[in-house]
């Protein structure tokens, strides 16, 4: 039997459980939210990335009940949520500002919500004491937020969250204030978590790689728009936009116009007197079109002698190193003054590295490596 | 030793303004009434010594065998707690809605909160009688209104104290639960509703503990001045209100008993020490919070 890929958004009879429809939001003639149209389906692991100010928060707040959509509609499970009030909804959203009760101890904060949807005392505690463990704030039950670290008041607002193990959860940049190891480790927790109890969460962060690690589907936005919507490997490998591929990761954009030499390989002029680069596309392009040429570093390799076969090649000298421990990325100047970025992992010792500062190289990547854009 | 002069100037204002007053108090309440400029005796001039033995306590004891006293202390207990009670009442709903109002607005409305302030206090109160008299303002508007056949009696009544209290005091309720609130986060409040909480709910689990300090404030700055509050029940209280503060003022002026007046007034002292400490106490419980 095949193992069947989670993927309800390829899916034509799946239900979406969030369904923002032509959603506009201003606050006053502020655009905050433009014109957007998305569907979340149940069990995802949805991401928002965004550079700051463009919507994500006030996503969110209208998911929860805070705001109201200027225009459109969002539906929740089916159903339109306009009027239905925030405690009327099953959401719990984590706060950016963590939004902890001052006067309550972190256990009566985690049993807060709780308290509101039964009495049995021993329920409660068991599920605070559960979510502690979890958190690993067992120890710090009895205090004030104001008297523990600001990563331990992240956890505390994630547990409270989480406690009344809601169909939707919004977390809004609920890792950022944690240690490398112990967002990784929370990671986990909570796509193990999302495994388990089959929550839906929609997640903002600033991190990308946390988006690729736990995301089912990351949406990229800029300025109240989605620029891109799409599995983590596709928006890496398969980015619909400039915008898009130079916000998710490091990347190399040649840009120039382009005519056809083959059924679907192109030829990039980049720089007058300079040899066009040639890439393949799916998509296709005029002669003469303006495009632009992404290529990830890692895929751009980088030699110390002129190497026979290679699609697109360029000389240049080695302008900085970034060393990165696992990985080195190389900055190379080509004559033009142009930067291309090449980065190799770093397999030997620092020691024995053969490139330096100002050696002439040459860089090199296939014709499958980029992608051609069109914006 | 600037150190020590700057720390020094709070207490040498307290020595000079409250510990050295209350002493004289003291002593002259532990003196006999007489027909003398002062009118009382011992005074320095017989002599330090000879003045000390023959102070007694003798006006302390009095004020037990009379029952007037206690029922002034016991009435104006009671007509302060109400009235803070009732400041409260009325002072909480104001604070929340400036809180709640506007930005632009909230300058506005601190400083109509703050305006009365700057008319004599007096005149004010004498304003009530104006307003709360049988052909006042008040009784004449209903009767024309219709709601009432006859005028209705508030002036001269312990109920006419209460409106005068609360009117006078509104202002320090208002204020230190305004501030209160004010600090008081948006998001928590939407953080509860999120949780579950009706707004109702809310109000009741998040924002009146958060503003808890603040009604404290508020209570002891409106019950504290209320218990020995003189101007108001003598200008709107009837013969029937019972208020330490009137028996103080018609011991010194009226009886010229200076010695039995200054006993009210020690007694008075000490039953408002417990109140102070404890707003001290809060006040200090706050300022620890916050840092
Ligand atoms: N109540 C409001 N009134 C006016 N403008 C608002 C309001 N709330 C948000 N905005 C504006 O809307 C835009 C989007 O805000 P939002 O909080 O959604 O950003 P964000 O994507 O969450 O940013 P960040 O990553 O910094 O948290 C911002 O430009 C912000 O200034
Ligand atoms: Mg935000």
């Amino acid at each position: 039997m095949a193992e069947t890929v989670f993927a309800p958004w390829d899916d034509p009879t799946a239900e979406p459980i969030i369904r923002f429809r032509n959603v506009t939001k201003r606050f006053g003639t502020f655009v905050a939210i433009d014109d957007l149209t998305l569907d979340i389906y149940p069990q995802e692991f949805f991401a928002l990335l965004g550079p700051s100010g463009c919507g994500k928060t006030t996503m969110m707040r209208m998911l929860a009940g805070f705001e109201n959509p200027t225009e459109g509609s969002i539906e929740l499970a089916g159903k339109d949520i306009a009027g239905v009030p925030a405690n009327k909804r099953a959401v719990n959203m984590m706060f950016q500002s963590y939004a902890l009760f001052p006067h309550l101890s972190i256990w009566d904060n985690i049993a807060f919500g709780l308290r509101r949807e039964t009495s049995d005392k021993a329920a409660i505690s068991a599920r605070v004491e559960e979510m502690l463990k979890l958190t690993r704030l067992e120890k710090l039950a009895r205090r004030k937020p104001h008297q523990i670290s600001g990563g331990q008041r992240q956890r505390v607002a994630l547990a409270r969250s989480l406690a009344k193990a809601p169909k939707l959860l919004l977390l809004d940049e609920p890792l950022g204030a944690l240690d490398a190891k112990l967002r990784e480790a929370t990671q986990f927790e909570l796509m193990d978590i999302q495994e388990k109890t089959g929550t839906t969460f929609v997640i903002v962060t600033h991190d990308q790689e946390e988006a690729m690690t736990v995301a089912s589907r990351i949406a990229v936005m800029d300025e109240g728009r989605i620029m891109q919507v799409a599995t983590p490997d596709r928006i890496y490998e398969a980015p619909a936009s400039v915008y898009v591929a130079d916000f998710i990761g490091d990347v190399n954009i040649l840009a120039g116009t382009v005519t056809a030499t083959g059924a679907d390989t192109y030829a990039l002029t980049w720089k007058d007197g300079a040899a066009p680069v040639t890439a393949v596309s799916e998509a296709t392009f005029t002669d003469g079109q303006q495009a632009h040429l992404a290529v990830r570093p890692e895929k751009v390799a980088i030699h110390t002698t002129k190497p026979e076969d290679v699609d697109n090649l360029l000389k240049g000298k080695v302008l900085d190193i970034a060393y990165l421990g696992n990985l080195s990325t190389y900055h190379v100047e080509l004559p033009g003054g142009q930067i291309i970025k090449a980065q190799t992992a770093n397999t030997r010792r620092l020691s024995r590295r053969s490139i330096t500062w100002e050696d002439p190289v040459w860089v090199g990547w296939t014709k499958t490596a980029g992608v051609l854009l069109d914006t | 030793m600037r150190r020590a002069a700057l720390i020094s100037v709070p207490y040498i204002w307290l020595l000079a303004l409250f510990l050295i007053p209350f002493l004289v108090v003291f002593k002259i309440s532990l003196s006999d009434i007489a027909l003398a400029i002062p009118p009382y005796t011992p005074t320095m001039r017989d002599g330090f010594w000879n003045m000390l033995s023959q102070l007694d306590f003798e006006n302390f004891i009095f004020l037990t065998e009379d029952d007037l006293y206690w029922k002034a202390y016991v009435s104006s207990l009671q007509i302060a707690l109400i009235s803070t009670v009732l400041t409260l009442m009325v002072g909480y709903p104001m604070a929340y809605a400036m809180a709640r109002a506007p930005d632009q607005w909230r300058p506005t409305l601190l400083m109509l909160v703050i305006l009365p302030f700057w008319t004599s206090f007096l005149i004010r109160v004498y304003a009530w009688v104006g307003i709360l008299s049988n052909e006042g303002f008040l009784n004449q508007f209903l009767l024309w209104v219709g709601v009432i056949g006859e005028p209705l009696t508030i002036l001269n009544t312990n109920t006419a104290v209460y409106i005068g209290i609360v009117y006078t005091y509104l202002p320090f309720m208002i204020l230190p639960i305004y501030s209160a609130l004010d600090r008081l986060d948006g998001s928590l409040i939407e953080a509860a509703e999120d949780l579950g909480c009706s707004r109702l709910k809310a109000f009741w689990l998040v924002t009146v503990p958060l503003s808890k300090n603040g009604i404290i404030a508020g209570c002891f700055l409106v019950f504290i001045p209320a218990l020995g509050e003189f101007v108001i029940p003598s200008l709107l209280g009837g013969s029937s209100t019972l208020m330490i503060g009137k028996v103080l003022f018609e011991e010194f002026f009226s009886n010229r008993d200076w010695p039995v007046a200054s006993a009210v007034a020690v007694i008075l002292l000490l039953i408002l020490i417990v109140p102070i400490v404890l707003f001290q106490r809060n006040e200090q419980r706050q300022a620890e919070a916050e840092t």
